[in-house]
């Protein structure tokens, strides 16, 4: 046998360890098998997170609140994601709520096998990412497909807006076309006071239908991002 | 930098490891590690993959957040992880304390004619897993070392946990379970006490 003994700085990893058990301690214990929550408690939940924001004087469109009330309401307990700025709102109640399991990934292809995972275990995920990482995610599609997995993946639109970075316009464009290749249903939300309708019908379709689904959140909607303080 | 080559026989290995699986939850990588965990006894607790290359830790890390009172144990191959390496990153931070990830090493892709991987060309996966944050990290070599290492998988706290197994790349032949995803999904749930809708 090749392998010579490892050795390690003694305390490298025990506090990273200790580091991370501290932060992570949100939403440890929970019971994501069973996708029921009252009403109540989702109320509260959001009354909290509404005061939150209007504590630290943020004036903020309601759709991250209506999209999260929506998953919270449809039995969602597992979030991954890789950080988009238009989810970051989304993101941050997610984390907040000691109901849900956040994950954060290196590529978006592991969400997609996470949501299967969760599936397995009688939990319901979902995955949020940037329309360019729907590329990152082709292959992992045929798990879902293969197996009807139910996949709820809401992705942020780049590159279809008043884009200032041409790089993200190939991907963009692509997006749609991309996910229907691999059978994923493509909705799309395009205005706010739709948000919570179109989460709630895509999440039907992915848990109640076996379906594969993507929300594609329209650029427009989510505002131009600010290139240069003071100008747009 | 010094290439690996293991001496376990791969079948022998996961009979070993897994001949007291208790109420253990299996995940497998595709090809021969499918192959090998089917041969060590079929079992409606098995999830065997036969695509979704590198989802494997993926996938037994979803299932082991929905389910933190099971043990989950992903079976998988050196290739398969490498492609999923990222997910190494991801699994110690979401930090399940009853996953454990066992990687069959062989230094080899097995299904595709046996070229050589990183990690038969010098990456030592268990120093990756301990870089990306595994705590408990072991390298097993013999069947004592498997014995000994076999009740931990049992175990729903302390994890994650990483096995590196150094099996030989000799060859074996394949033994191959159901491959309709569907069934094999609605196998595991219906094993769970999830009814099919």
């Amino acid at each position: 046998m090749a392998w010579a003994p490892l050795a390690w700085p003694a305390d490298a990893t025990p506090g990273l360890r200790a580091a991370r058990s501290a932060s992570l301690r949100i939403g440890r214990g929970a019971s994501p098998a069973s996708p029921e929550i009252s009403m109540s408690a989702l109320a509260t939940r959001t009354d909290t997170a509404t005061r939150t924001d209007l504590a630290a004087g943020a004036a903020q469109p309601d759709w991250p609140l209506d999209i999260f009330g929506a998953l919270r309401n449809s039995g969602v307990t597992q979030a991954s994601y890789v950080p988009d700025a238009g989810h970051s709102r989304l993101i941050s109640l997610l984390h907040a709520d000691p109901e849900v399991r956040t994950v954060v990934l290196t590529t978006e292809e592991e969400g997609i096998a996470l949501s299967a995972g969760a599936w397995l275990g009688g939990a319901r995920a979902v995955h949020l990412m940037q329309s360019s990482g729907v590329g990152n995610c082709i292959n992992m599609l045929s798990l879902m497909n293969a197996c009807r997995f139910p996949l709820l993946s809401l992705v942020t639109m780049r590159g279809e807006w008043a884009e200032f970075n041409p790089w993200q316009v190939p991907m963009g464009r692509a997006t749609p076309g991309a996910l229907e290749l691999m059978g994923v249903t493509v909705l799309r939300l395009e205005r706010p006071d739709e948000a919570r309708e179109t989460i709630e019908a895509a999440a039907a379709l992915a848990f109640d239908g076996d379906g594969q689904i993507a929300v594609l959140i329209s650029q427009r909607m989510l505002g131009r991002k600010k290139w240069v303080e003071g100008k747009r | 930098m010094n290439a690996v080559s293991g001496t376990l026989d791969r079948r022998k290995a996961v009979r070993t490891l897994l001949a007291e699986r208790g109420d253990c939850l299996v995940v497998t990588g595709l090809g021969s590690p499918t192959y090998d965990v089917f041969d060590a006894g079929d079992h409606d607790g098995n999830f065997y993959l036969w695509g979704a290359m590198g989802g494997a830790a993926m996938t037994a890390l979803g299932l082991a957040l929905a389910q933190p009172a099971r043990p989950v144990v992903a079976v998988t191959g050196d290739g398969e992880q490498i492609m999923g390496s990222g997910a190494l990153m991801t699994v110690a931070m979401a930090a399940p304390g009853n996953l454990t990830i066992v990687v069959l090493d062989n230094g080899h892709y097995g299904e595709t004619g046996m070229q050589t991987s990183h990690s038969g060309l010098g990456v030592r996966l268990a120093a990756l897993a301990r870089a990306s944050g595994f705590a408990d990290v072991v390298e097993l070599t013999d069947e004592a070392s498997l014995v000994s290492f076999r009740p931990r998988i049992r175990e729903v706290s302390g994890g994650p946990r990483f096995a590196a197994v150094g099996i030989a790349s000799g060859h074996v032949e394949r033994a191959l379970p159901p491959r309709d995803g569907v069934f094999l999904k609605q196998r595991f749930r219906r094993h769970l006490g999830f009814q099919v809708a």
